[in-house]
């Protein structure tokens, strides 16, 4: 099964991001493929590399940065809503003016039309949300 | 490409008081660039996302209201509205707006794609649709 | 042709598991699973809704979910099934389709 998943929540404030990522984990590790992940809303806030969660609990954005490694996987988050939350990259920050960036590796800032085209080339598109 | 695949977005949130409603039609706007046949499904808070008359000054937000009126030019054929939902806020039919569609190839014209459904066709068409975007 | 509902809010916050119920045909999958997964617990004040459910519908609860919240497995409404992650995907894979009810 070619599966998308999209995640609408940030890391740590609602459980939606460890849940598509505890998913897609046990679909991958049962042969699954995953074409994208897409993180709309405040999801986006999951492709943030500064965050410094306590050392005695998951570090969520590692995770996904990791499961990403191992499986090559497309992180893909939302430009327009990366925009409103401050998630920037490099050409986001030339564009719009910014001194720093804030990108953790493995994700990418692209439009909602990659979430359209998930939904059209993938067998189930499962969505994680509050 | 295969197919046109049937996209149903659900909306069950009220607008202004989270942004899921403004940014779930932003993911309809695109989608019309793809050539999917695109629907809109109203349930619970949703329905209040298609009042009529919504004025934002006094809370200093974008209005985004007119833009649901626009659907119709893009791709949208369809804005089913859950009966139930709309009778227990105490809402009917005419307090939502009217989305005009028209088909430019063969010209023919819909007054208002708006439609008030019961339960079970509200099941039937999540049921047909192929992908299902929640907010 | 059957679709797996997913509800991950428990139904004492709000409305998505008695709209879930509501709106989804007979033969779906209804899986539980986050908070939602509250809705599977007996003697609640909303354990009809899924004890009817049962009748014409396949309900699972995410163990691990379950687990998390210090639910012990014998207080699951009778005919509830408990999946873990891997039974997720299978029911993703099983079902046409996923709606999903946050």
């Amino acid at each position: 099964m070619k599966f998308s998943i999209q995640v609408n929540e940030g890391p740590y404030q609602h459980q939606a991001s460890d849940s598509a990522y505890q998913f897609t984990k046990a679909a991958l590790e049962k042969g699954h493929e995953c074409f994208r992940v897409f993180f709309y809303h405040d999801g986006v806030l999951n492709g943030t590399r500064l965050t410094t969660p306590p050392q005695d609990d998951r570090n969520i954005v590692n995770n996904w940065v990791e499961l990403a490694e191992k499986y090559d996987l497309d992180l893909v988050v939302c430009v327009a809503a990366a925009q409103r939350r401050g998630i920037v990259d490099d050409g986001e920050a030339e564009r719009n003016g910014k001194d720093a960036t804030n990108i953790a590796p493995r994700f990418r800032i692209s439009g909602l039309g990659q979430l359209v085209e998930a939904a059209i080339q993938s067998d189930r598109l499962v969505v994680f949300g509050d | 490409m295969s197919d046109a695949k049937n996209f149903m977005f659900l909306n069950r949130r009220a607008p202004y008081g989270t942004i899921y409603a403004w940014e779930s039609l932003e993911v309809v706007l695109i989608a019309a660039a793809f050539e999917q046949n695109v629907s809109l499904m109203f349930i619970d808070d949703g329905v209040y996302q298609l009042t009529k008359g919504q004025d934002t000054t006094g809370i200093g937000m974008k209005n985004f209201s007119p833009t649901y009126r626009t659907l119709g030019d893009y791709e949208v054929r369809h804005m089913y509205v859950d009966k139930a939902s709309l009778e227990a806020r105490g809402l009917t039919a005419d307090d939502l707006v009217e989305v005009e569609w028209e088909d430019w190839e063969t010209e023919e014209t819909v007054d208002n794609i708006v439609e008030v459904v019961d339960s079970d066709r509200v099941a039937e068409l999540l049921e047909e649709s192929d992908v299902v975007f929640s907010f | 042709m059957s679709d797996l509902h997913t509800v991950n809010k428990s139904p004492f916050e709000k409305n998505s598991l008695e709209t879930c119920l509501r709106l989804s045909k007979a033969g779906s999958a209804i899986l539980l699973y986050e908070d939602g997964v509250y809705g599977a617990l007996k003697g609640t004040a909303v354990e009809n809704m899924i004890a009817s459910a049962v009748g014409d519908k396949k309900v699972y609860v995410l163990g691990p979910d379950f687990k998390a919240r210090g639910l012990a497995d014998d207080r699951i409404i009778d005919g509830v099934e408990v999946v873990d992650y891997a039974g997720f995907v299978d029911l993703v894979e099983a079902n046409d389709k996923v709606q999903a009810w946050v």
